[in-house]
């Protein structure tokens, strides 16, 4: 019963705050409602018991990848009124279309059996531990193919945005520890009153 | 809890090692390499890529991983032709990548990286592997489509691929999970015998998640109602990316549809076959009708794809050996077919033209060889005899009027009559209409005419001689049968 309660509790937010991220008018609220989301299924993910996906999901999604967004969202100066212009006209078929899933999904789940069985839950072995277990062996495939795909979009990533731009200051250490004093150092003889010349 | 490790057999792996190395390594050499490189990582990525297509051939049946990975006489052919779709097509690309300023070594990495998802699809005997191997694909050709990073509609096309594939993504995840939740395992043959056991009562969460696979693949090779981004895509990327694409993600993603629906739900046939018919007849009405109005041929190509993806998914839809080898030898040429019209599209390029449908007037009066072969390949894929178009569109029909799918068949043909319009209004354009001033005086280098010879070739063989490749898909399918 009181997981029950605490279950509806977190859903609730979650539901909510989903909602939020996309309808709020502010793009920082939009990213701090996702904050919300993400914190509220991490206790959903602690009522399973799954203890290490919940401090995986506050870890790294609110602490590294909200917070990037953050960043993004502040830094880009995106006109989000602007882009939301057309979306009204769309609005009517966007909700019938996801009026028409949601239902389907309704009535297909609602007579359901899942199958309990998915997942052993094997009492004695932390969660940590088991996800470990399974990850570098079973899953060992799938772990190495997740890596390159990682590399694939590292490297998307820098081929897209670098830029190698001409005439731009940078510093090159090696360039000023090679310099030696006769190149960069000129004395001048100035005469008073006239100022130094270039 | 002792640690059990799965049986692991790297030599099953080795063609995609192979590549995954060579990837790795290319990238080292991009990084530090001098400039001026992209002739050598070029012919470095094309001996790797015959290493492994050889590596490939001489492989026996085996899987690893604990049926995560399957290296059968299904995967080893699939695999074969997109060795010979990756090779083919960065070979007759090297001009043009040195002309954009391509050939910084990130391209190749890119397009080996695109490969090595394609490979794992065909080999995947787990949905999380089928995943995986998608992703790595479909993400590297994002970032080769928008590669020309000053162009905007390149950088359009590979936004609105970005943004509707991972649309398309989330629908297969949303599926995977589903049928994940009704039958408790993610493997291929786990979920056939656990549908297999429960026979009688089949979940609608089960189909729902068949159906959101088949939606997500569907996208993939942009068959209809799925393709709206492929004429926006196919224009925008540059042309090298184009031929690509046109060739690698409709080979692995049919792998991958083939598996997951034959391997993993065989007791769905009932649900499954009704889907691949719509899409497939609405496909070819696509194909056949869209293409028509189009100016611009990389537009015109790509709707004239999606009515190749149609004759295939009709050669899946008859569900008996004939057509499964059907799907197979359709791959086959198709990939030869269109790897030839773009080696033309490229040559033209050289000049600046070759985009619009009205640069070919009067291809003939000027390269008579080159307006042989233009015309070989429109043939080719319109289907008309005794080209190798021909032969993959008989042995759809064939399979189907087997199956006892008359309408489908008549349907087939009828569509196939329309596109015919489109292809030959290019033959007309090459042969009876007046050419520019100047035009055409690109001079032809060793590996455009080593492309299109072969391409020509096999076109011809094929069309005449099928017997080898029909044997070679027959052994391909058994493993279905």
């Amino acid at each position: 019963m009181a997981t029950d309660i605490v279950f509806y509790f977190f859903s609730l937010i979650t539901v909510f705050a989903a909602v939020g991220v996309i309808a709020s008018r502010n793009q920082v609220h939009s990213v701090l409602f996702l904050v919300l989301t993400f914190f509220n299924t991490a206790g959903l993910f602690v009522l399973l018991e799954a203890e290490l996906l919940a401090a995986l999901l506050v870890i790294v999604y609110m602490g590294a990848v909200a917070i990037l967004f953050l960043f993004v969202v502040m830094m880009l100066d995106v006109q989000f009124e602007e882009l939301r212009q057309g979306a009204i006209q769309h609005l009517p078929m966007g909700i019938f279309v996801g009026v028409m899933i949601l239902a389907e999904l309704i009535v297909i789940l609602s007579g359901v059996h899942l199958d309990h069985h998915a997942v052993e839950v094997t009492a004695k072995v932390s969660n940590t531990l088991a996800i470990g277990q399974v990850m570098f062996t079973k899953y060992l495939l799938p772990f190495e193919i997740a890596s390159l795909i990682l590399l694939v979009a590292l490297i998307g990533a820098v081929v897209l945005t670098l830029r190698k731009r001409t005439g731009v200051k940078r510093q090159n250490i090696s360039k000023q520890l090679a310099r030696t004093r006769d190149e960069a150092v000129e004395l001048v003889k100035v005469t008073s009153g006239e100022g130094a010349k270039p | 809890m002792p640690v059990q490790m799965p049986d692991i057999n790297l030599v099953t792996l080795l063609p995609e090692i192979l590549i995954a190395l060579l990837s790795l390594v290319l990238l080292l050499k991009s990084a530090w390499g001098d400039e001026n490189r992209g002739g050598s990582i070029s012919a470095m990525v094309i001996a790797g890529v015959a290493i492994a297509t050889a590596i490939t051939l001489r492989g026996g049946d085996t899987t690893t991983f604990g049926g995560f990975f399957i290296n059968d006489a299904f995967a080893r052919f699939m695999k074969v032709l997109m060795f010979l779709a990756t090779g083919l097509v960065l070979f007759m690309s090297q001009e043009f990548m040195r002309r954009n300023k391509f050939d910084g070594g990130e391209y190749q990495v890119l397009t080996l990286m695109a490969l090595l998802g394609g490979l794992i699809m065909a080999s995947a005997g787990d949905f999380i592997i089928l995943y995986l191997g998608l992703e790595l694909m479909s993400l590297s050709i994002y970032v080769l489509a928008a590669f020309r990073r000053d162009d905007k509609r390149s950088n359009e096309a590979g936004l609105k691929y970005f943004v509707l594939g991972s649309m398309a993504s989330g629908f297969l995840l949303y599926g995977i999970s589903l049928i994940y939740g009704t039958t408790g395992t993610t493997l291929f043959t786990g979920v056939a015998t656990a549908l297999q056991a429960g026979t009688g009562h089949i979940s609608p969460a089960t189909v729902m998640g068949v159906i959101l696979v088949l939606a997500g693949m569907s996208f993939k090779v942009a068959a209809a109602p799925f393709h709206m981004w492929a004429p926006d895509v196919y224009e925008g990327s540059p042309t090298s990316v184009t031929a690509f694409m046109a060739v690698l993600p409709k080979i692995a993603a049919f792998a991958a549809i083939f598996r997951v629906l034959l391997v993993a739900f065989p007791t769905l046939h009932v649900q499954w076959n009704p889907v691949l018919q719509f899409l497939a007849v609405a496909s070819l009405a696509v194909g056949a009708v869209a293409a028509i109005g189009q100016t611009n041929i990389k537009r015109m190509l790509a709707y004239s794809s999606i009515g190749h993806v149609g004759f295939i998914l009709l050669g899946l839809t008859t569900h008996n050996a004939l057509g499964f080898q059907s799907v197979l030898v359709y791959l086959a040429i198709y990939i030869f077919t269109n790897v030839g019209a773009f080696a033309i599209i490229l040559l033209l390029n050289r000049e600046g033209i070759g985009d619009e449908i009205d640069d070919y007037k009067g291809l003939a009066r000027q390269r008579p060889m080159l307006a042989i072969l233009m015309a070989m390949f429109m043939f080719s894929m319109a289907g008309i005899p005794p080209l190798a178009g021909f032969m993959g569109k008989l042995y759809v029909f064939m399979a189907a009027i087997e199956a006892g799918q008359f309408g489908l068949a008549i349907t087939g043909v009828l569509f196939s009559a329309v596109g015919a319009f489109y292809y030959l209004r290019i033959v007309k354009l090459i042969y009876f209409d007046q050419p520019k001033e100047g035009a055409f005086t690109m001079v032809m280098d060793l590996p455009a005419r080593a492309i299109l010879t072969v391409a020509g070739v096999i076109i011809l063989y094929w069309g005449i001689f099928p017997g080898a490749l029909l044997a070679w898909s027959a052994a391909g399918v058994k493993v279905f049968l």
